[in-house]
């Protein structure tokens, strides 16, 4: 710090530091505790707040538990409340989109890292890159059109004499995962991309020289090289799938419900706010236990994850 | 075995690309098919006119605007407070460091739907303790809480960039500039400001473009004002025609020349360096001959 007013002068220094506060502060810190203090207000007409009836209550988190319905998984069935339900399912869902992301990316990761030219590499990455820049809003649309009960999928499917009538894509959660998985699947290329492309080529052929089959080289070597790479991609892919609101809206199906969406009808169809801002700081208590996790399970820093 | 491998990684590598990219092949054909729903089948015979009502759709326009003016102002903020906070990073260590760049990059990671309610109720509450129920302008809902929502995670994007950059400055020239009398903003100004300068365009362009894609942030604070993805997003959901797909083919258009002009100029600058190279080797070569 010292140093910095050596060089750059009090006054500039003091202009660095005021620009990071206004961020950190006003766009980051107080936002977040507002959000807090808000969750624990209840829902009043505008002549009580501040009023004696103002005081704080755990009401709106309890409002997860309202509504109980049934749900029969493997045959089990039992009373869930139906936020409940929602959160988990929304948990659940990111996860497998994860899993599915990593088993799409990790071969091409490792493809264009040690086998494709680097003669070839900028043009792949170009091809890449344009669907990353199409906004999400728009690679949703597309599969909503391509997934349309008359659309393209079905078409070419019995064009092919694969299925003789036309087939409703979207039901549950299809819809949903399909569209994260082709909105989220790059985040998890670059970062496993990077880790690869920092193992050296003579390990892998070292054992292959010793006779080592190839699962084993994936197994013993590449990812555990790859370990880093792994977990930045795991937390993007999870975090952007469990935050999207784009999607699950875009291709959700009668019986779908992500959890940003719930969050949403407390903000903008019910206008309880307060309910909104419990809701949401669950969602924010759920990605952070899921980055701390990950973060333990893999072994890695926080300052890993964002590069 | 080897070569099957191969082979197999190779078909891999090409589906995966057709997978990319068939969605907005299909996006992008749909939006010429004249046929009231957007779709590539069945196709109904060639048209311009979805173009030619997206050009008239005013509402469309308007979106178009506010986009662009909301990208600029995060584009311009990000980069100011990034570049302030990428500074303000290199120059401190220990705990502080720690807890500082902490914080910084978790914001990358906040789910965009809770910044936006946080940045919503704050200014709001704010405004109503300040002024009561008649709140004046930056307290209302609306686009600029849409940008500095956004600002909010960006500037993490921008800071990681001139951060990355500052790794290789020479913090020795500071000292010689100070040295030899240039004053404390001279320094900022000539010597550590023009290095970053690479960092601070490539921040800008990917603020511009992040903003431009913001949803999430700009749905909870917008108030009633649209925006380009806001727009796309209730005619997706409320009776869709395929003006939407002819919004979309144009925005892939640029997104692609633009993709394409910057390979072309990095491929020019390989060459140059290249060239630059060899002409090195060569007078090195010459210069030993002589010797």
């Amino acid at each position: 710090m010292g140093d910095m007013i050596r060089r750059y002068g009090p006054g500039l220094t003091l202009l660095v530091c005021l620009l990071t506060a206004f961020w950190l502060v006003m766009l980051v810190i107080v936002p977040n505790i507002t959000l807090l203090e808000s969750s624990f207000r209840p829902y009043l007409p505008v002549v009580d707040i501040g009023g004696p009836k103002d005081l704080y209550t755990a009401a709106n988190y309890m409002k997860v538990f309202n509504g109980a319905i049934e749900v029969s998984p493997f045959g089990f069935s039992f009373q869930i409340p139906v936020h409940v339900l929602t959160f988990s399912l929304t948990i659940f869902y990111s996860v497998v989109v994860t899993l599915i992301c990593f088993a799409l990316a990790y071969p091409l990761a490792y493809f264009m890292a040690k086998i494709l030219s680097p003669r070839s590499l900028p043009t792949m990455f170009l091809l890449l890159f344009v669907p990353l820049w199409v906004s999400e809003v728009l690679r949703a649309f597309a599969w909503w059109i391509i997934l349309a009960l008359k659309g393209p999928l079905s078409w070419i499917l019995i064009q092919l004499h694969l299925i003789d009538h036309e087939v409703r894509w979207i039901v549950g959660y299809n819809g949903v995962m399909i569209g994260l998985v082709y909105t989220y699947v790059l985040f998890m290329i670059f970062p496993v991309y990077n880790a690869i492309s920092s193992l050296d080529s003579n390990q892998i052929e070292a054992a292959e020289d010793l006779g080592a089959p190839w699962w084993r080289i994936h197994w013993r070597i590449v990812l555990p090289h790859a370990k880093p790479g792994i977990a930045s991609g795991a937390v993007m892919v999870f975090m952007l799938s469990a935050g999207s609101l784009l999607v699950p809206s875009i291709l959700g199906s009668t019986t779908s419900q992500w959890f940003t969406q719930t969050v949403q009808q407390w903000m903008l169809d019910a206008l309880d706010w307060n309910t909104a801002a419990a809701y949401a700081f669950l969602l924010l208590v759920m990605c952070t236990l899921f980055v701390s996790l990950v973060m333990k399970i893999f072994r890695v820093k926080l300052s890993d994850i964002a590069n | 075995m080897y070569k099957i491998r191969q082979t197999l990684a190779r078909v891999y590598a090409g589906a995966f690309i057709f997978y990319m990219l068939i969605p907005l092949v299909i996006m992008g054909a749909a939006a010429f098919n004249d046929n009231k729903t957007p779709s590539i089948v069945p196709w109904k015979g060639f048209t311009w006119k979805w173009f030619e009502a997206l050009w008239a759709d005013d509402r469309m326009w308007h979106a178009f605007q506010n986009t662009i003016f909301v990208a600029i102002a995060v584009a311009l903020i990000s980069v100011i407070v990034g570049t302030a906070a990428a500074i303000l990073i290199n120059s401190v260590s220990g705990n502080l460091r720690a807890v500082l760049y902490g914080t910084m990059i978790s914001t990358i990671l906040i789910p965009g739907a809770v910044i936006g309610i946080s940045t919503m109720i704050m200014w709001t509450k704010m405004g109503g303790l300040l002024f009561g129920a008649d709140k004046p302008f930056p307290f209302i809902p609306g686009l600029h809480l849409s940008v500095l929502g956004q600002v909010s995670y960006i500037a993490a994007i921008v800071m990681l960039l001139v951060l990355a950059r500052l790794q290789s400055f020479d913090q020795g020239l500071e000292e010689a500039a100070l040295d030899l009398g240039a004053t404390h903003g001279q320094v900022m100004r000539r010597i550590l400001l023009p290095h970053l300068y690479p960092a601070i365009g490539a921040g800008a362009a990917v603020a511009f473009f992040q903003s431009i894609e913001n949803f999430n942030v700009t749905q909870f604070t917008r108030g009633g004002a649209d925006t380009l993805t806001v727009y796309v997003f209730s005619k997706v959901r409320s009776g869709i025609t395929p003006t939407i797909n002819a919004l979309a083919l144009m925005l892939i258009l640029v997104t692609l020349s633009m993709a394409v002009l910057y390979e072309i100029k990095r491929r020019r600058n390989a060459n140059v360096e290249a060239a630059r190279e060899a002409e090195a080797r060569r007078a090195a070569a010459l210069e030993e001959a002589v010797i």
